[in-house]
């Protein structure tokens, strides 16, 4: 067998007059897991798309173990061996894991014809030496048996669950073979779809930003089944814009810029720092400024705030915080415990069960989300199929701009599209949009510039009060700084701004304070500066409650709290502030 | 193990590709002779039949175009296609899809006549007026009904639409055989509608020499207006928003319900209005009748989506269809072709431009065999048959395979 499970060897691939891949040079070795790093709209899911046949390459060649292959269809890609796992999951939502993972092999065709075929020939070989009533009776057991197994190959098996878990115990998954893909989250349904590539058979898995939507814990996770893998022999390529998991996972790195093929380099004999600069094509300072806002007065205060989810149970219980103009607040916790909820909350689009939401001291709950945007409070919330909320993907680029200003002028019945454009080739000009021009629908652009457009429309809005989740969620290096350097200008502009992220670093760095939800629940806000990692990770998972330990303090009402009649606990608890060491 | 390998190997001579995009020019270009194909296509058909396609193609331009009476019996069957297809494309461009345009037009037909009925002539030439706005009123609200539904309980449109289109028709019936003889005649013999008032007909638009039917000028303000309305204006804007993400429409503070309502309610009385303009014109004898509609219902989703739910697109499909039709119709009498020709020749030319729709959007890319392919191909084939000699190194490809397979 050849060292290499993959060679790529001068592969070009246009889209009209766009050049997604420039002469690129990849290979896999055998049993090596390879990351796949670059910018947002580099290239990199365009190539891995033609190793699993959904493009073909326009010139190039293909060599999967040595040999030179043309893959036409996923169907070509997975004979040879070549799983692939999409960043947007390919599963049928109503159907279980297993009917999922079993649909690929219900094409597989039982060939009744040849079984007959080979059961004659066997026959004739067998003819000389044996009595013929003998012959008779084997050959009629084995059409019987070929028979059977036809009919049994039409129904459904119950096997193929046993199989399953024989499968996921092997590389250590937990999953319920039973679960429906609509009742799953995230982490689950891209455990799917890898069983369904190591189901297949796949000896060379490719794996599609599987880290984008992943919480730390669930990425450990990952990662370990990985490790196993390669142990099994499986070769891997990763896609991944965080550095820290290429160095973690990888053996080799691949990296790719506008693309092109920049280089390939042992990960052992190199360091964060060079790869972005490699990445980037140019030096890039990797420190997040963390700039210093006079004090000001709150902007956005909540109390005791509750909140139901979709199926009716509590989100958010009685949560109180504020958030002061020219300050940070960080949200934290293991996704599924409330983001999403009070995001919506906070822009109208979810009911509030109990409490108060109040800006610059009057109330907005019970408004409609037109009324809260016209008060100066924006909220973008990156889901995590992105396209799903905040910008409609087939309409162009100055359209999505307008999206939430579209209705100013309240007697003219016209969209006014020119300022439009000029604001949408401003934010293009701003945050490096790789885009043909302002007009083009946005389902059209890379995961990563999709993103930038629906950031940058959120902050050329000028708004007083910035909510936004997962802002950086897939973005390359480059980008994400761009957009925590806008952050921190509206912030010195005296913006209010809560940060939800997943990047705990990036949060301790980035954020004045940070806050940390448990299912629901408060368990305190601290200083970024005087807090590690740990605790934060502690109490993520509500291993340490900090409002708790001192139900005296109460950390979500401010001092000078626009509110009046409220019952602070404790008024002098604000000048010390969230001090909590202990 | 060979057909795997083979299967994988070979190289398709014929690829089809997405195209990124096409200029306007070149897509004119390629409709236009997408009709032409069509047409040559047909003028063997016609050959065939021992007569001059010349003659024939001569023949329906005559048909439609030749004097003047052919070209009002044209517009009889443009203008109504034309105006529903323009009612349905709102709908659609909203993602809803709303193939009730029969059963809109029926009870936009209906609801003018019930009111010509009622005003007789009391309000003068202005009570024309008055029942085109009240048949369009009519048909916007039967279009809210299924709007009302899925808004309140998020009901399919699809099939709500669709059946309403029969109840409409059977309501006509009704009152047509069965129901109160309000609109039924006195002539004795079968049962017929009345004939609305004289001061109620649609009467020609008339400017010195220049003369036309009035529900032209109407369908040309239509065109304006809803490309306006939709490529301009905050509406248009909204409904494009919805149509393409609900979820992104309610982020930004639309109010998606009210919105369809609207959107919906717009869609039906447009629907409506060209019912209302067929009872009040000449084209069907100023009186409701079963089969009012003629299809354009039906057409109309044809038309609306041939054109891409754009407004002069639609203008320009609806001509060619009401064209195919009534020309046809008239080159057949007049040479003596059974009809079933002029079915297949409207067939024909659908069938072409949707074929040219496929190119605009995609490629075909021809892969020639060129001297480097041709190696390979002798490689590939020399590789086949080692692979059949050496047992070992077959049996471990095979072990491969069957492995991908079989897990």
């Amino acid at each position: 067998m050849s060292e290499y499970a993959i060679q790529l060897k001068n592969i070009v691939k246009t889209f009209g007059s766009v050049v997604a891949n420039n002469n690129i040079n990849v290979e896999l070795k055998q049993g090596e897991i390879l990351a796949l790093l670059g910018e947002n709209g580099s290239g990199k899911t365009t190539l891995m798309n033609m190793l699993s046949g959904i493009y073909q390459p326009d010139s190039g060649e293909i060599l999967v173990n040595g040999e030179k292959v043309l893959i036409h269809s996923p169907e070509d890609s997975k004979k040879l061996g070549i799983g692939m796992v999409h960043q947007h999951f390919k599963l049928v939502d109503v159907f279980d894991v297993t009917d999922n993972i079993y649909m690929g092999e219900v094409n597989k065709k039982y060939n009744l014809k040849e079984k007959l075929a080979a059961i004659n020939s066997k026959a004739e070989s067998e003819n000389i030496d044996k009595k013929k009533s003998k012959l008779f009776l084997k050959k009629t057991r084995e059409c019987f048996n070929a028979l059977s197994f036809y009919i049994k190959n039409i129904f459904l098996n119950k096997k193929r669950y046993y199989k399953l878990i024989e499968l996921s115990n092997k590389f250590g998954f937990e999953i319920d073979p039973h679960k429906k893909i609509y009742d799953m989250s995230v982490s689950e349904k891209q455990t799917a779809e890898i069983l369904k590539v190591l189901c297949y058979g796949a000896k060379i898995i490719i794996l599609d930003e599987p880290t984008a939507v992943l919480t730390v814990q669930e990425i450990k996770k990952l990662f370990s089944v990985l490790k196993k893998m390669k142990q099994e022999g499986h070769s891997i390529i990763i896609i991944t814009h965080k550095l820290n998991e290429v160095m973690e996972i990888s053996d080799r790195v691949t990296i790719m810029r506008k693309g092109e093929f920049v280089k390939t380099l042992e990960t052992a004999k190199t360091n964060e720092q060079e790869l972005t600069d490699l990445m980037v094509g140019k030096k890039v300072d990797l420190k997040i400024n963390r700039p210093v806002v006079g004090f000001k007065k709150p902007l956005l205060e909540i109390r005791n705030l509750t909140i139901k989810n979709d199926e009716g149970a509590i989100a958010i219980d009685g949560v109180d915080f504020y958030i002061r103009g020219g300050e940070m607040l960080g949200v934290a916790g293991i996704s599924g415990c409330g983001q999403k909820e009070l995001c919506e909350a906070i822009a109208g689009l979810r009911k509030i069960e109990d409490g108060e939401i109040c800006h610059k001291g009057e109330s907005i709950v019970g408004l409609s989300p037109e009324k809260i945007i016209e008060k100066g409070i924006s909220m973008s919330f990156i889901p995590e199929d992105r396209l799903g909320m905040g910008l409609a993907p087939s309409l162009s680029i100055t359209d999505n701009m307008i999206l939430k200003t579209y209705r100013k002028g309240k007697f003219n019945p016209f969209v006014d599209r020119k300022s439009a454009k000029e604001l949408a080739d401003k934010v293009i000009k701003e945050l490096n949009i790789v885009t043909p021009s302002s007009e083009t629908p946005v389902r059209r652009l890379s995961g990563g510039n999709v993103q930038k457009v629906l950031v940058g429309r959120e902050i050329q809005s000028t708004p007083n009060v910035i909510v936004t989740a997962y802002p950086v969620r897939g973005l390359d290096i480059n980008s994400s700084y761009a957009i925590y350097d806008i952050l921190n200008k509206q912030k010195q502009s005296g913006t209010g701004i809560l940060f939800v992220g997943e990047d705990l670093d990036v949060m301790l760095s980035l954020c004045d304070k940070i806050m940390v939800l448990c299912h629901g629940k408060m368990m305190g806000i601290v200083h970024a500066d005087k807090v590690t990692k740990e605790q934060l990770g502690l109490m993520m998972t509500g291993m340490l409650n900090l409002s708790e330990a001192k139900p005296e303090k109460n950390y979500g009402i401010a001092k000078d709290s626009n509110i009046v009649n409220n019952n602070v606990k404790n008024e002098e608890s604000f000048a010390k502030g969230e001090e909590h060491e202990d | 193990m060979k057909t795997n390998s083979q299967s994988v190997k070979k190289e398709p001579r014929i690829r089809i590709a997405k195209r990124v995009e096409m200029s306007s020019k070149y897509k004119i270009l390629l409709t236009a002779f997408s009709v032409l194909a069509a047409l040559i296509i047909s003028g063997i058909l016609i050959l065939f039949l021992g007569k001059n396609p010349f003659e024939f193609f001569l023949q329906v331009i005559v048909g439609s175009f030749g004097s003047a009476i052919n070209l009002k019996l044209l517009i009889r069957i443009f203008v109504p296609i034309l105006i529903t297809s323009l009612g349905l494309s709102i709908a659609f461009k909203m993602r809803f899809w709303n193939i009730g345009g029969e059963g809109q037009f029926i009870i936009g037909a209906l609801v003018a006549m019930t009111f010509a009925l009622l005003i007789g002539d009391s309000l003068g030439r202005f009570g024309v007026f008055v029942v085109i706005v009240t048949g369009a009123v009519g048909g916007g609200l039967f279009a809210l009904i299924p709007a009302l539904f899925k808004v309140k309980f998020n009901t399919n449109e699809t099939l709500f639409t669709l059946m309403l289109n029969y109840i409409a028709l059977y309501l006509v019936q009704y009152f047509l055989y069965g129901g109160p003889k309000f609109y039924i005649s006195d002539r004795p013999g079968i049962p017929t509608f009345k004939v609305i008032d004289e001061m109620l007909f649609l009467s020609d638009f008339k400017s010195g020499l220049f003369s036309v039917d009035t529900s032209i000028i109407v369908a040309a303000i239509l065109i304006v207006f809803i490309f306006v309305y939709l490529k301009y204006t905050k509406h248009g804007y909204e409904i494009s928003v919805v149509g393409d993400s609900v979820n992104t429409a309610v982020y930004s503070g639309m109010n998606v319900k009210l919105i369809t309502l609207r959107t919906i309610f717009f869609s039906g009385a447009i629907v409506g209005l060209a019912g209302a303009l067929q009872l009040t014109g000449s084209a069907a004898g100023h009186t409701l009748s079963v089969n009012i509609t003629g299809g354009v219902g039906w057409t109309a989703i044809i038309v609306a989506w041939l054109a891409k739910l754009n407004p002069l697109g639609i203008s320009i499909v609806s001509l060619l269809m009401s064209v195919l039709e009534k020309g046809c119709g008239y080159a057949r009498t007049k040479m003596g072709i059974s009809d079933a020709v002029s079915d297949i020749i409207q067939g024909l030319i659908l069938f072409t431009v949707l074929a040219c729709d496929f190119f605009i959007n995609y490629k075909v890319i021809l892969k020639k065999t060129d001297k480097k392919n041709m190696l390979f191909d002798s490689a590939s084939a020399k590789n086949e048959l080692t692979s059949n000699k050496d047992e070992s190194e077959g049996s471990n490809d095979l072990k491969l395979c069957e492995g991908g397979e079989n897990k």
